[in-house]
């Protein structure tokens, strides 16, 4: 199975999305230049994070322009899975595939840290090889973090379980404290209305190894090969 | 033809940095500053005479120059 992990100028998680993707048995990551216009041939694409175009004008709302963008919007219209990853998030809100937009942290610092996100929703193919209520443990690394949306777009996410992941205290439980950039209802995570299309600010990618202190991501990843592998086998 | 596009946070948008600012600014002497919003400007040079690119530089303002889920544009064109 071949997922893409697409380079933008700035961008400086893909390889880390490449060794983490690799890492999982029957996955494959290749880069996909930003300059290219097709993704035919990969099952999954990964949109890493960064800075892309040094995050001028807003986070994301240059490189939602790249010549690759028109592809992953086509694939992603026609089903195929997309996961965006911080800066790779911004890029996925400012191109119109996930709703809101993420802002500057509430704290106006930098924040790097390791989280805990609950898994609200385990029924999708991001996280069908976790358990709702599981808690993962991933770190961020962003300045533009602070997730926000309408209150109409927040009902929507809320009542369509398009929630996957919010940030917690280690017991599980959605507090203040626990919120490391002011995003509203403590969202770390989200998917577009068809299901295909997940955005987060943590990093699964830093975190598929127990040596960097969380093997937690992975599971991210094997949901997606899961998921990929059913789908071909239900066409089969 | 030259043109500015001022863009702002929209009200229901936090402006974490405008609030910094302001804090700074009761710290140097001024407790009556109520509120403070920072946005961009933008100063832009366009080979066009007025009129002619109006719906062009509207969709720039919209689709790369502002967020509308979280900012709102105005666009103001200078007379030379």
């Amino acid at each position: 199975m071949k997922f893409a992990v697409l380079r933008f100028p700035g961008s400086n998680c893909d390889q880390d999305c490449l060794a983490a993707v690799n890492g999982i048995d029957g996955l494959n990551a290749e880069y996909v230049w930003h300059k290219e216009e097709s993704l035919r041939g990969y099952d999954a694409i990964v949109v890493p994070g960064g800075f892309s175009y040094g995050d001028y004008l807003r986070c994301g709302a240059i490189a939602r322009f790249s010549p690759i963008m028109r592809a992953v919007l086509e694939d992603a219209r026609a089903g195929k899975l997309v996961i965006g990853i911080c800066n790779g998030f911004q890029i996925l809100c400012e191109v119109g595939l996930l709703p809101g937009a993420l802002v500057r942290n509430r704290s106006l610092r930098f924040v790097c840290a390791m989280t805990n996100l609950r898994v609200e929703n385990a029924e999708t193919p991001f996280t069908g090889a976790a358990h709702a209520g599981d808690i993962l443990r991933l770190p961020v690394a962003h300045g533009e973090g602070c997730y926000f949306a309408d209150e109409q777009t927040l009902g929507e996410l809320n009542d369509n379980r398009r929630v996957l992941l919010r940030y917690v205290d280690p017991n599980g439980r959605v507090t203040p404290d626990a919120n490391p950039n002011g995003s509203l209802e403590n969202i770390a995570g989200i998917c577009n209305a068809q299901g295909n299309v997940f955005g987060l600010m943590p990093h699964p990618d830093r975190a598929c190894e127990a040596r960097l202190g969380s093997a937690d991501g992975a599971v991210v990843f094997r949901s997606m090969m899961e998921t990929i592998a059913s789908r071909q086998a239900q066409a089969a | 033809m030259k043109v500015k596009v001022l863009v702002r946070p929209k009200a229901t948008v936090l402006d974490p940095q405008g609030a910094a600012v302001r804090e700074a600014m009761r710290h140097l002497g001024l407790p009556e500053v109520r509120e403070v919003r920072i946005g961009k400007l933008l100063e832009i040079d366009v080979d066009a005479k007025d009129g002619e690119l109006d719906e062009k530089l509207h969709a720039l303002c919209r689709d790369l120059l502002s967020n509308p889920v979280i900012e709102d544009y105005e666009l103001i064109k200078e007379t030379p």
